[in-house]
């Protein structure tokens, strides 16, 4: 492969050199950040232009093995002026084929602020960040077994301008190498090697290097990590990720000893890691975080002003190949995230995943607008591929509307704020509550028609006039039942009455008494002729009408009783008879009255129940 | 109290008391809700359990497929290579509950997870049951009883073990089936409505649907009717409570695939048909006795009971003949060991290894229905003063549950309604008794006072007890006449709320009841501390005895709580890291978990249907090394799982089941037997362990590496140090153990490490496993 590139770029330093040489690159400092899984090339170029004419961009090319990686490239001026705009994916690989690019190299094009005239020069960073560039080498280790990484990379920088000096340094992570490509000017300092520094080499010279080092940083992958993040306007914003995550390192092959890996951890699982940790905004507030079997009771969050941290430890430790999913929720104060302008609402939310280092694969952002957002436009720092669904939660008619946000290759870098502007009246927030008053309004509504309503399919079938009769019958029990207890009342007064004699003595307030409730008594029976007349003319009341005469006349009985013992007492009282004398007379007449009220009760009992 | 009162007044109070009731039993159902939201809060809102995570997994079946997929579900993922016809052998009540409320809830867009809904049923259920039980007791006694025994039922420990939020089995849904049908019965017995019949049958259906319990109802209902009819209480009512039961219910029950056939053919079914000819025969003869003549009538009683009698003889004994003919008499095995206790034990060891399926210990019954226990004597009195038909079942209902508890500790739940209802009934009948004679003493003192204070107490008294035995008496046939409909209501209403119209009346009743005001002062004061008792003891066994979803267990420390999650880590490993179509072979209590959490195919389950399969994987743990892997190997397993409590001393682990896996094993495979691992019949796995013991494989599977990690072995389940330190597995190798140890999984090595002096024969033999007739094969000659 490298053999092949070489032949390549040879023939594209031949046939492509006369095109591009009015610019030249005084001196080219890279450093090759290997770290952690992502590479992180930083690369400062310093060009000058030769040419007559005024030249406005910067050509930069990399083999297409690295461009499949590359997630990310980013260029900013360094003269101290501030970021320069960014530039990324600007020219295609077929537009650099036209003008005679080898397949295998694929350019882009950096457009500088000012076209630069002859003689000047101008100083740029170069950001360049890949996944997967590192790769395990053995792929396959056992629990006990530290990781091994290769990393392939030109000691020349790739270019398709003359360079005058260069120089490379590759920053690794522990001190350990396993080996290294030795060329002129290598030096080791450290965990540092350094390559250069080169002079005067012509365009796309090339000088490949392999570094075989030692690295047991987490290899965490998302192969897919949907994150859904729902606005409420009730004042908050609901996001929801969920992982999938693998150990993309060396492979663990044989067995996995829990014992090993715990008595030494870090001797005995080097190439495993145990959790993540996700940076979260300040305020965040209702953490979450489980798989589909339940609640992960192994994560810690820390809270501040400035930010929130959530220490996540899926449930096993991650060793090579191994795999799992999770997810991770959490709410957010709507006014730090939802902003308006020139009467749209919009959103201002960052991109990539929150957890450090982790490279994502794919990564679908889906924002969930409230229902009866319309008018929606998506502004985003670099191109995403993007696409409309609906979503029906929480009561909905119609749907929220979902834009869908779908890149590949994520990394860190990616975390800046999208805009999603959109337009959305206050009064669609009161909708759902007015439909819940509203439905349960008329659930009440019709409970209360249902009971009012005559339902009956016929309204002269004989049932239903036996019915009719019937409750009219019931009715005038009713009022019977009401007069007889009336009378019943009137007696207790009597009774009343008595008591008070026997406590006071004075015989002309119980007369008195006597003497209203008589003629109580009989307006009550006076009242109570017409119902029974009509009980008795009514046929539906013939095998009730017995019953309801007994109670008439025993009442009638019982206040007959009542009164000759209210007689016998109030006279005994005025002959000033003896307690036990009272006592005699009146016994028969209570014994009687104790069985008639009883009667009368059992009577009315039986009639209630009808 | 002197004005008289009006009717309207009179409905008001009568409006005011349904208002109250009704925000009384609001407030059951919240609390009945709400008491079993501690496993939610302690713990998360996950399914618990074994069972439960089946019925989820069907669940999730059915809201994913729909209906139809359900029922012709064939389910490849258990039972390797047999499998299981899920559709038809599933009680689908529960599953199809909670798939409509699923279904419901999310047609009006409330987006709740399946889970969640599983999670919520069996609390949302017991909300239900503690209103039916209200029902049900309103029809025996009156609503002041029915409120209390739903407040009783609503937290009742006994059915709060089977239905905490996440409990998702058959039994939440069930009782509430149970409660609800017993109570359209009595409404039907007491309306004698053909419109309660006929929803007492499908609320029959509903149970049938629901729980294999469904048989207590139709044994229970049958008796009772029986009772009635013996009794003499006889009437058209009883007769429309019973046959439309009977003909509606069996043929709906057989309309569910699980019953099927079994609805008429087996004879947990047989009293109820038995006791339908018996009503019929009943009905005919008091119409024949109402069109004859008496003397006619004693004429053909005497012709029809001779011919009769011989007929009966003879269709009885071809019946018992035919009943006699097959091998468990008809019963299936766990009715038989309802019947008898010792059944099982003798018999069938995989119904005697569940624990549920033991007889309860005595300390259990305090546990579970606490002061009910004491109660329910009481309610049962009460229940005699009058005895009705509705009160003779809650008689008949506590007196049967009672048995069956005995017998079984997983039926102490269908005692649990019973003794609500005695007990409800005994707190609603005493307190009626107490307040109401401090109501006579503070209220009626006056007036006792002049009416006897101008003579002597005594001669009063006597007549005036007289009359109420008499009225009581009176009472009685009036109710005996009469549908009783509501009479109790009307009568406690009478006593405490219409005061107006019979203070008078009270008081006469009064006086027969009356107990001195201190007593009833102090009586009420202990009925409350009572059910103050009641209340935290119930509370108590919410939060702390029955909440645990026992996958998540959790310790106190003195640096707080340590939770011990090994189970779920052990399942989401499988179901991660493994291919899909992997083998996990267990024991079977891990089966349905394996199936649901880690979503592999496993070889038994918690359907312990074949009893030759389990016995195949007890076989496999019980051999040694080699021989297991290759019953293993020839069941194409790839993963071994065992669950091992040794390190940190949880005690329901593999080891101590062993013995039921040797039981099992031995009881299909002659060659394993249980006194090889035995010593002097004590089960041990230290150093005097029998060799036999100690190279099996579920003893090198739990301890492998174990005395690497604190240097003795030291198990601390056993307390003991274990018999067998060093060893390595030549047939398996461990590719995960949990963070407590809890879980271990081995993988089987590839074939090539066989030993190769016997490769030739082994070759042989596992030819001839993996033909066609697998499972027999194994069945004769797996290994030797």
């Amino acid at each position: 492969m490298g053999l092949r590139l070489d032949l390549l770029l040879l023939a594209a330093a031949l046939l492509f050199s006369p095109a591009l040489s009015d610019l030249v690159i005084l001196k080219v400092d890279r450093r090759v950040d290997l770290t952690s899984q992502i590479v992180r090339v930083t690369s400062t170029l310093k060009v000058e232009n030769n040419g007559k004419d005024a030249v406005t961009e910067v050509l930069l090319v990399f083999p297409d093995r690295q461009v499949k990686n590359l997630a990310y490239l980013f260029a900013v001026s360094s003269a101290g002026k501030g970021k320069a705009k960014s530039y990324s994916h600007t020219l295609s690989v077929n537009e650099i084929n036209l003008k005679g690019m080898p397949p295998s190299l694929v350019g882009y094009l950096v457009s500088l602020p000012e076209p630069l005239g002859k003689g000047e020069s101008y100083t740029l960073d170069v950001l360049a960040v890949y996944t997967h560039s590192l790769k395990p080498f053995p792929e396959k280790i056992t629990q006990a077994d530290i990781q091994l990484l290769v990393f392939e990379d030109s000691a020349y920088y790739l270019s398709p301008y003359e360079v005058k000096a260069q120089s490379l340094t590759v920053k690794l992570p522990q001190a350990r190498i396993e080996s290294y490509t030795r060329i002129e000017n290598t030096k080791l300092h450290g965990s540092d090697i350094k390559y250069g520094p080169y002079e005067n080499l012509p365009p796309f010279s090339h000088s490949p290097i392999v570094v075989h080092f030692e690295s047991n940083r987490p290899f965490a992958v998302a192969r897919e990590l949907v994150r859904e993040v729902e606005i409420s306007h009730w004042g908050n914003v609901q996001v929801t990720e969920y992982y999938n995550v693998v150990n993309r390192g060396s492979e663990i092959t044989g067995e996995f000893s829990r014992l090993e890996f715990q008595a030494r951890p870090h001797i005995r699982g080097p190439s495993s890691f145990r959790n993540l940790v996700a940076k979260l905004p300040p305020r965040t507030h209702s953490v979450y975080y489980r798989d589909e079997i339940g609640n992960i009771s192994t994560s810690h969050l820390w809270s501040d002003s400035k930010k929130t941290e959530l220490e996540i430890e899926p449930r096993y430790p991650m060793f090579g190949g191994w795999r799992t999913a999770f997810t991770i929720g959490y709410g957010l104060p709507l006014q730090d995230f939802l902003f308006e302008s020139e009467g749209k609402r919009f959103l201002n939310f960052s991109f990539g995943s929150p957890i450090n280092e982790i490279i994502v694969d794919t990564l679908f952002m889906k924002i969930v607008l409230p229902e009866g957002s319309n008018d929606i436009t998506v502004t985003a720092p670099f191109p995403i591929k993007e696409s409309r669904e609906t979503k029906l939660s929480h009561l909905d008619l119609v749907g929220r509307p979902v834009i869908i946000l779908e890149k590949s290759n994520v990394v860190p870098e990616h975390n800046q704020y999208f805009q999603v502007y959109y337009t959305f009246s206050g009064i669609s927030m009161l909708r759902e509550p007015l439909m819940l008053i509203f439905g349960f309004f008329f659930l009440f509504i019709t409970y209360i028609l249902y009971m009012h309503a005559d339902i009956s399919i016929s309204k002269s079938s004989p049932s239903y006039l036996a019915k009719m009769q019937w409750e009219e019958v019931q009715a005038v029990i009713q009022q019977v039942e009401n007069i007889v207890s009336r009378c019943l009342a009137v007696h207790e007064k009597l009774e009343a009455s008595l008591q008070d004699l026997s406590r006071t003595g004075v015989v002309q307030a119980c007369k008195s008494v006597r003497k209203s409730a008589d003629s109580t008594l009989k307006e009550l029976y006076k009242e109570m002729k017409p119902l029974l007349s009509f009980l008795q003319s009514s046929s539906q009341a013939a095998h009730i009408l017995p019953k309801v005469e007994e109670l008439v006349t025993k009442e009638r009985e019982l206040q007959e009783k009542l009164m000759t013992k209210h007689l016998t007492v109030v006279d005994c009282y005025e002959k000033k008879l003896g307690g036990r004398e009272i006592e005699n007379r009146i016994n028969a007449h209570q014994q009687k009255i104790t069985v008639l009220r009883q009667e009368v009760d059992d009577l009315l009992d039986y009639i209630d129940e009808l | 109290m002197s004005s008289p009162e009006t009717a309207s007044e009179r409905t008001v109070r009568h409006a005011f008391g349904n208002v109250l009731a009704f925000f009384v039993l609001l407030l059951i159902g919240v609390l009945a809700f709400s008491i079993r939201l501690f496993s939610v809060i302690k713990y998360e809102s996950v399914i618990h359990e074994f069972d439960p995570y089946f019925n989820y997994r069907v669940t999730q079946f059915l809201t994913k497929n729909g209906i139809y997929d359900f029922w012709n579900w064939f389910d490849d993922r258990t039972w390797y290579p047999l499998g299981r016809v899920i559709g038809g052998t599933v009680y689908p009540g529960l599953t199809l509950t909670a798939g409509t409320l699923w279904w419901v809830l999310h047609s009006l867009n409330i987006p709740l997870s399946v889970e969640t809904v599983c999670v919520f049923t069996a609390p949302t259920f017991s909300a239900f049951a503690s209103w039916a039980t209200y029902l049900l007791t309103k029809e025996v006694k009156g609503p002041g009883a029915g409120l209390a025994a739903a407040t009783l039922l609503g937290m009742v420990p006994s059915y709060i073990s089977r239905s905490v939020a996440g409990s998702y089995d058959n039994e939440a849904v069930a009782i509430f089936a149970l409660i609800f049908t017993f109570f359209l019965y009595i409404k039907t017995l007491n309306t004698g409505s053909l419109f309660y019949a006929t929803l007492n049958a499908i609320s029959y259906f509903y149970m049938v649907c629901s729980w294999g319990g469904y048989t207590f109802i139709i044994n229970l209902i049958p008796i009772h009717v029986l009772l009635c009819i013996v009794t003499g209480r006889y009437s058209s009512r009883l007769y429309i409570a019973y046959a439309p039961l009977v003909v509606l219910g069996t043929l709906l029950a057989a309309l569910v695939p699980v019953v099927g056939f079994n609805a008429v053919m087996t004879s947990e079914h047989f009293a109820s048909f038995l006791v339908f000819i018996i009503l019929h025969v009943v009905a005919l003869v008091y119409y024949i006795k109402g069109i004859l003549s008496p003397r006619m009538f004693k004429v053909a009683v005497t012709l029809v009971l001779s011919i009769g009698l011989a007929v009966c003889c003879a269709v009885i004994s071809i019946l018992i003949a035919v009943v006699a003919s097959s091998p468990t008499k008809g019963w299936s095995g766990r009715s038989l060991s309802l019947l008898d206790p010792t059944y099982a034990s003798k018999y069938i060891p995989i119904i005697a290894s569940v624990s549920e399926h033991q007889p309860p210990a005595w300390p259990s019954y305090f546990m579970d229905i606490n002061v009910l226990a004491f109660l329910v004597p009481a309610g049962i009195i009460a229940c005699f003063l009058p005895l009705s038909d509705a009160s003779s079942f809650a008689v008949l209902y506590i007196v049967t549950s009672v048995y069956f508890s005995g017998v079984m500790v997983r039926l102490m739940l269908v005692l649990a309604p019973a003794a609500c209802i005695m007990s409800g009934i005994a707190l609603s009948e005493a307190f009626d008794a107490l307040t109401g004679s401090i109501k006579f003493q503070l209220l009626g003192f006056s007036t006792e006072n002049s009416q006897v204070g101008v003579g002597d107490a005594s001669p009063d008294n006597a007549p005036a007890q007289k009359n109420a035995v008499k009225s009581d008496a009176s009472e009685n046939t009036l109710k005996d006449r009469t549908s009783r409909k509501n009479k109790k209501k009307e009568k406690e209403r009478g006593k405490e709320e219409q005061g107006g119209q019979s203070s008078l009346q009270s008081q006469i009743k009064m006086r027969l009841q009356v107990l001195p005001l201190e007593s009833s002062i102090i009586g009420v004061f202990l009925l409350i501390m009572l059910g103050a008792f009641y209340v935290v003891h119930c509370v108590w066994a919410a939060a702390e005895a029955y909440s645990a979803p026992s996958i998540v267990l959790t310790s106190h420390s003195q640096n707080g709580l340590h939770v011990f999650d090994d189970f779920r880590e052990a399942y989401a490993w499988l179901r991660h890291n493994t291919e899909v179509d992997d083998k996990v072979a267990s024991w079977w209590d891990y089966g349905y978990q394996t199936t649901a959490m880690a979503n592999r195919t496993v070889i038994v389950d918690n359907n312990t249907w074949n009893n030759t399969h389990i016995a195949t994987v007890g076989t496999a743990m019980s051999s040694p090394e080699k021989a297991a892997w290759e019953i293993f190997n020839s069941l194409d397993v790839k993963y071994v799982l065992v669950v091992f409590g040794g390190l940190v001393g949880y005690p329901s682990d593999d080891i101590n089941k062993f013995l039921w896996m040797v039981r099992i094993g031995g009881g299909v495979f002659p060659h394993i037997k249980e006194p090889d691992y035995l010593r002097d019949g004590q089960y041990r796995i230290d150093s005097q362990a029998t060799p036999t013991m100690l190279n099996c494989l579920m003893y090198k599977l739990s301890y492998y590496r174990f005395v690497d990690a604190d240097g003795k072995g030291f198990d601390r389940v056993r307390q003991t140090e274990i018999g067998k330190k060093h060893f390595k597995l030549t047939h398996f190798e461990e590719v995960f153990t949990t963070h407590h140890w809890m879980v271990r999984i081995y993988k089987l090595k590839p074939p090539k490490n066989r030993i190769r002096g016997k490769a030739k024969k082994s070759k042989s033999k596992a030819s001839s496993i993996s033909s066609s007739k697998k499972s027999t094969k194994i069945k004769k000659n797996p290994w030797l």
